[in-house]
């Protein structure tokens, strides 16, 4: 066995590209959507979120301006240099007016920039940064779902005033963990708690045990997971296994980002008891019920609410430009602020200055698998928290589009 | 308890057995990668799919036919081994005497389109896959609560890779195999049929990498994207112990994972990049990896 070691290495230097579909478009209004198709976002987001706003499409009758509105999609692959090169091009060369859903906090962040740059739309459904309608906040830039303060604000201050004072968090090591840790530790303090420690993963990660040993030996009472996806997935089934934040233990794990894909991926038996926020769940009420039995026929899943949240921005963008009469970016924003946002995915929502959408989010906890019923019976809302609580205030924001007010 | 460089004991000893058992998949797979390497000259990016498939192959075998999780130990290997042979037959077998390249574009196409089709069928979240009765619960040791299903993982994963280290260097068979690498036409004279024996070694390494799927299957969640995860540290653990011995594996296996769980405890943001810095290091010092020989 004498071959060099070179061989191998070159394996190493091979980077994955992403593949993207686009279209040239003359007039008519095109919209992309760009998220995570095959990284471990992809089931909360990805092919799911393409179909939301398939279904969007086709709800608003597949034309606006008298035109067929196109789609176009693509892959970032979880990579803010993919989803930057992509969107470049989508606004340069394809004449795509405006990109939906973008998760991941670092490729929001980025794309945000070039939507900037190009005065095109940006509405983020999937990605969690407070960043973005914070400090980053754009002319162009609406954030639609929920956001880290959201999070933050709904389990963290909950988890606080129920005694749980001490925290320790592992967090995704980049943009979106930093920002989910920071809310959150901001509301634990405040509310008189404190923070023994923080442990910052790579993202993405697959072994949590040795973050987990080291968060249970902290002593603190809760363990905040600012992390998400499979990353988050793995963090709790292990936390299983070690026995960590087991009932009697003094611990307990806050999932402070958890979709619907997640609990499915768990299992009850796993996730249940967890306290989490969420800004959409299907089995809300009668709206959200139709609207998540006609994208299960079509998915074989329940939408997650950042694939919910991608219909109703999309659908409120189209409303705004056909409202307008032209797809001029500045004035469809304008048009999106102004009117309220009522649909299955919220009521009396609105769209701030800075950029946020504002509705009610839901503190809920997971089902035990006595109490769940039929299938994708997973949350029990404890709580409605209203909008106007649930986001930071604009008197705190540091967006400049407020500051120079 | 005691402290070393300001590190509580009790923290060091529960990372050090958690680097151990880490290093136990670590060791595993690249055992399988530099066995393959060796005797087909094939770098098989496929390697990570299989483990994926192996993982699959037992979540299927339980949600599907019943089959318990000691069975699909000893059957999900089995079946990616064929999977292996398929794939060995009709595809590898034109490449042995062609360049590292064309089997490792081969081998990484093989499998993004089995990644693809798992991925499209089953998503990226994972499927769920419980601990065996027998192996749940832990053991309090003290310094850390260490699971069962750990310690099985640890000693199964030192049993085979010694296992089959001792078949290599210790048999008659391993005997052939070693010396079909080092001289196939050679050995091909002495009425040894080598290119079963070509066929066999694919089997051998693509058994091992789902054998170390089903390990793995209820500690991660059996998602589609669990072999792409792991891939890149295998072969940086390959390129690291070179491919001299096939204890050099089982050991720089092990020893990575311990470094991997020192740098979570001092610089967790660093644990995912300081195996390719070794990497980086020992190509530069010693090109053909720590117990690899100068070709």
């Amino acid at each position: 066995m004498r071959h060099s070691a070179a061989g191998l290495g070159f394996a190493l230097a091979i980077t994955f590209t992403g593949l993207a579909q686009a279209q040239t478009a003359g007039g008519a209004v095109k919209i992309g959507v760009v998220n995570d198709q095959s990284s471990i976002y992809a089931d909360l987001s990805g092919m799911g979120g393409v179909e939301a706003a398939r279904m969007a499409l086709e709800d608003f009758g597949g034309k606006a301006l008298g035109k067929p509105i196109e789609l176009v999609t693509a892959d970032h692959q979880n990579k803010p240099d993919i989803a930057t090169s992509i969107v470049s091009k989508w606004f340069d060369a394809d004449n795509v007016d405006a990109v939906f859903d973008v998760p991941n906090s670092s490729a929001m962040l980025a794309v945000q920039e070039i939507a900037r740059k190009a005065q095109k739309l940006v509405v983020v459904s999937t990605g969690a940064t407070s960043d973005f309608t914070g400090k980053a906040c754009s002319p162009y830039g609406i954030h639609w779902t929920y956001d880290t303060y959201a999070l933050a604000y709904g389990t963290g201050k909950v988890m606080v005033q129920q005694g749980g004072d001490t925290w320790f968090f592992i967090t995704a090591d980049y943009a979106f963990g930093h920002a989910l840790e920071r809310d959150t530790a901001a509301f634990v303090k405040a509310g008189g708690g404190k923070v023994l420690g923080a442990l910052r993963h790579p993202f993405p990660n697959q072994d949590f045990s040795t973050y987990l040993v080291q968060a249970q030996a902290s002593k603190a009472k809760i363990i905040g997971l600012a992390n998400a996806g499979s990353d988050v997935i793995n963090t709790i089934k292990q936390a299983a296994e070690f026995g960590v934040a087991r009932a009697g233990s003094g611990q307990r794990l806050a999932g402070l980002l958890l979709f619907d894909s997640d609990i499915h991926s768990l299992g009850l038996p796993t996730a249940q008891s967890i306290v989490m926020t969420t800004g959409f769940y299907w089995d809300l009420n009668d709206d959200t019920r139709a609207f998540s039995k006609r994208f299960f026929e079509r998915r074989k899943a329940m939408p997650t609410m950042a694939q919910a949240g991608v219909h109703s921005a999309v659908q409120h963008y189209l409303k705004a430009v056909q409202a307008v009469g032209s797809k001029d970016s500045l004035a469809a924003v304008k048009k999106m602020k102004e009117m309220p946002v009522n649909d299955f995915f919220a009521k009396n929502g609105q769209v701030r200055e800075d950029g946020r959408m504002v509705h009610d989010m839901y503190l809920a906890q997971v089902k035990t698998p006595e109490e769940s019923k039929y299938a994708w019976d997973y949350l029990k809302i404890l709580k409605v928290i209203p909008g106007q609580e649930a986001f930071r205030p604009l008197a705190e924001s540091e967006c400049p589009l407020i500051k120079t007010r | 308890m005691f402290e070393i460089f300001g590190i509580s004991s009790q923290a060091l000893f529960s990372l050090l057995l958690l680097g151990a058992i880490n290093g136990s998949f670590y060791a595993m797979m690249s055992l399988g990668l530099a066995l393959i390497f060796g005797m087909l000259n094939i770098i098989n990016f496929t390697h990570g799919a299989q483990y994926m498939m192996g993982a699959f192959a037992a979540w299927m075998l339980l949600n599907y036919a019943g089959v318990s999780y000691w069975v699909a130990l000893v059957l999900a290997p089995i079946i990616v081994a064929f999977s292996g042979l398929v794939l060995e037959r009709l595809f590898l077998r034109h490449l042995y005497h062609l360049d590292h390249l064309y089997g490792f574009l081969l081998t990484f196409g093989v499998s993004l389109l089995i990644e693809g089709a798992f991925r499209q069928k089953y998503g990226v979240s994972g499927q769920p896959f419980q601990i065996p009765d027998s192996l749940s619960g832990g053991t309090n040791l003290g310094f850390m609560f260490l699971p069962n299903y750990r310690i099985w993982v640890i000693s199964a994963s030192l049993g085979v890779c010694l296992a089959i280290w001792y078949v290599i260097e210790r048999t008659r068979l391993g005997s052939y195999l070693r010396a079909g690498t080092e001289n196939p036409v050679l050995v091909q004279a002495f009425g040894i049929n080598i290119r079963r024996m070509i066929t066999l070694t694919y089997m051998l390494g693509a058994g091992l990498a789902a054998f170390a799927g089903v390990l793995a299957a209820p500690i991660y969640q059996v998602s589609s994207i669990m072999g792409a995860n792991i891939i890149p540290i295998i072969f940086a653990v390959v390129v690291i112990g070179g491919m001299g011995s096939i204890m050099g594996s089982i050991i720089t296996g092990f020893v990575l994972g311990l470094i991997e769980a020192f740098t979570r405890l001092i610089y967790p943001e660093a644990s995912a990049v300081v195996i390719f810095v070794v990497m980086v290091a020992i190509l530069l010092i010693r090109p053909q990896g720590l117990f690899g020989v100068r070709s």
